[in-house]
């Protein structure tokens, strides 16, 4: 009995001193940036390129000195693309490696998970690519450097109408993803009121393999187009199995569509002549997107994606927040990121308004040979 | 009607990966009174062998190069290698627990999956891959719009002749006559000099080889494999599996393509949004009204 005793106080002070020697361990010398992203799982790609931009960026801020003096630590917290992981890994970040700011994610949904957590914390978060509007309606404390779903939707209405010239579109939604609903009932709200018909609409739930039976259905309404708001994970299944039964129309959708497994295998034929939207075309001779790619591909020998420049914009705001601040309370590094009025990012001049979102215009990207090739700008 | 005619070609290319994966089931159930849980991603290794043969073969991938030859050999190799995995699970993983409750086992095979499952995540990597194309998918004929795809005539008639094939096994062979005897009653098929162990590996490696089939018709239909594709399809063809009868070859096979066609007549002229709650919902029904499922026959339970 006295034995046993022994053993648990013996444990219990091991564990409470394990538990201070964390706690002590927070250094004065650095500043930490918590981050959470999706490095494994199914859309790996959005989280691998982003988190690419953004190691680039704090390499950038700590060579040239740092922020207030102090060198920028970066925390990263895989995902694996998985809301309810968002919410675990974001608790540690705030709880256990004491963050003073989160950037992530690409995916609404996964942002959708961690912004009541920063909200309730007091940690202010930027979204690199979060298109839908819910995600900084959480609280004023979340932020993000892209464009929202409704601008988005309002692009590709005028895109279909005036450049693709059709009419009748029909809808393949993601009813299982937050960025996919809201993305296409914007397009439905706009594509309409320009004068555009909807003939059909059909649903699947990310992950499903087989889209026969909802391209059959779609196939005999005879859209000209089909208008497909989902992740490249699923996009390309679709398109090979749309092709497979005997439909040549176009496909085209959003952001959601920018990674270089989208033209993967079968789908690079599948796809030819499909468009998206997206946030910026690495063909843009602007020297500061020339040049991001140049430094990029000569860190990581390979060639960024539009998330990798978004990456690298949140984290280069966060860092000049912090600066403008002079401080790390989250309070005072929320102030000054509502007040951010043209920061130079690489993917454009970044303005955030009163709903904490970046005013900025659009590209749209046609597939041609499994490349993707500028299109046209269309501003907000 | 063109349109009904084309969710129906649909609907059974679907139901017979289903009805192929069910088989494994069903059969072991059959045998040894236990779901075999890890089925489901026995078909994923399945699908998984048959992506990396096809690169190890050289195969001039994604573009061309097809043959129907090499595309066999695939097939044939990626049910060796499934066999020999559905084997050596089999001796490692249940034999040791044949003598002890069924529950235990039944816990066992949950384990066996999870491993084979986040084993696979580590081993071929957690993002989905591009299954190669094994043969060129051509368009057959064009009855008034109705397209018909070679790929899905393939799948079907390969499910049909590996079915027929099972069935001359189990019906006229030496060894499914034991089968058959071993799933009457253990004790007495050994008593008759039936050599247990071996019925029960053939089994195995009969179901893990049909599983690899459906994983490489998969790939040829939907080109694009991950590590956990195993969960989903192996829990509907488990449904499958009860839904016509589970011990029942003929049953597993009628199952897998009612559920298919219901699942793609459901997301084709309803919503995907209720394809499962239908599916599941008819399972219910069914199983409500012949509680052994469609072909099943009622086990008296001697006290």
């Amino acid at each position: 009995m006295k034995s046993k005793a022994t053993v648990v106080i013996t444990l219990s002070v091991l564990l409470l001193s394990v538990i201070f020697s964390s706690c002590n361990k927070s250094q004065d010398n650095v500043i930490k940036i918590g981050q959470f992203a999706s490095l494994t799982g199914s859309e790996a790609t959005f989280g691998i390129s982003s988190d690419n931009g953004i190691k680039l960026a704090v390499e950038e801020i700590n060579s040239s000195g740092g922020v207030l003096g102090k060198q920028i630590q970066l925390v990263t917290e895989d995902n694996q693309g998985k809301p309810n992981e968002t919410q675990t890994v974001v608790q540690k970040l705030i709880n256990r490696d004491k963050v003073v700011g989160i950037i992530g994610e690409v995916a609404s949904s996964r942002s959708k998970a961690a912004a009541p957590l920063c909200q309730q914390n007091k940690i202010p978060m930027i979204s690199q690519a979060s298109t839908n509007p819910e995600v900084t309606a959480i609280g004023d404390y979340v932020f993000r450097v892209c464009f929202i779903d409704p601008f988005q939707a309002t692009v590709m209405s005028k895109f279909a109408l005036n450049s693709m010239k059709v009419k009748k579109v029909a809808l393949l939604i993601d009813q299982r993803n937050a960025y996919s609903t809201g993305l296409a009932d914007n397009f439905r709200k706009t594509f309409v009121e320009m004068g555009g018909e909807i003939v059909e609409e059909q649903k699947y739930s990310s992950g499903d393999k087989d889209f026969k039976a909802q391209l059959t259905a779609i196939k005999y309404k005879n859209p000209e187009a089909i208008f497909v708001p989902g992740y490249y994970t699923d996009v390309g299944l679709i398109a090979i199995q749309l092709r497979e039964i005997g439909m040549t129309v176009p496909l085209f959708g959003g952001d959601g569509w920018e990674s270089d497994k989208l033209t993967e295998g079968k789908a690079k034929d599948a796809l030819e002549g499909c468009f998206f939207s997206t946030h910026i075309s690495t063909e843009d001779p602007n020297p500061l997107i020339q040049n991001f790619i140049k430094k990029y591909r000569e860190k990581y020998k390979i060639e960024p994606d539009a998330y990798s420049f978004l990456g690298y914009d949140a984290m280069m705001l966060m860092a000049d927040a912090i600066k403008r601040a002079g401080s790390t309370e989250g309070d005072k590094i929320r102030v000054e990121l509502a007040k951010t009025k043209d920061f130079k990012g690489v993917t454009g001049n970044i303005t955030i308004n009163d709903q904490r979102n970046a005013i900025k215009p659009a590209v749209v990207l046609e597939i041609k040979g499994g490349k993707f090739k500028y299109k046209e700008t269309i501003a907000p | 009607m063109i349109e009904f005619i084309q969710q129906f070609i649909n609907g059974l290319s679907l139901g017979s990966i289903y009805a192929l994966i069910a088989l494994g089931y069903t059969m072991i159930y059959g045998i040894l009174r236990f779901i075999n849980f890890a089925h489901g991603d026995v078909f994923m290794i399945g699908a998984f062998s048959g992506y990396y043969l096809a690169f190890l073969f050289s195969f001039s991938t994604f573009t061309g190069g097809a043959s129907v030859s090499m595309a066999i050999v695939i097939l044939l190799g990626s049910m060796v290698i499934c066999s020999i995995l559905g084997f050596t699970l089999e001796k490692l993983a249940y034999k040791p627990l044949r003598n002890s409750p069924k529950l235990t086992i039944l816990i066992t095979a949950i384990g066996v999956s999870l491993f084979l499952e986040y084993g696979g995540q580590l081993v071929f990597g957690a993002d989905p891959k591009s299954f190669p194309t094994l043969l060129e998918n051509k368009e057959l004929f064009n009855v008034g719009g109705a397209a018909v795809f070679s790929n899905s005539v393939v799948v079907i008639i390969v499910s049909l002749v590996l079915m027929i094939l099972l069935r001359i096994i189990v019906m006229n062979t030496k060894m499914g006559t034991a089968m058959r005897a071993v799933s009457f009653n253990h004790n007495v098929a050994s008593l008759m000099g039936i050599n247990i162990n071996r019925v029960i590996s053939f089994t195995f490696i009969l179901g893990s080889s049909l599983a690899a089939a459906a994983g490489i018709l998969f790939g040829l239909n939907y080109p694009k494999v991950d590590p956990l594709i195993g969960i989903i399809y192996g829990l509907k063809a488990f449904v499958a599996a009860v839904l016509g009868g589970i011990g029942n070859i003929l049953g597993a096979a009628l199952g897998g393509l009612i559920l298919g066609l219901v699942e793609t007549f459901v997301s084709g002229y309803l919503s995907s949004t209720y394809r499962d709650a239908i599916a599941f919902g008819i399972l219910i029904i069914i199983l409500l009204f012949r509680p052994t499922g469609l072909l099943g026959k009622k086990e008296i339970e001697k006290v």
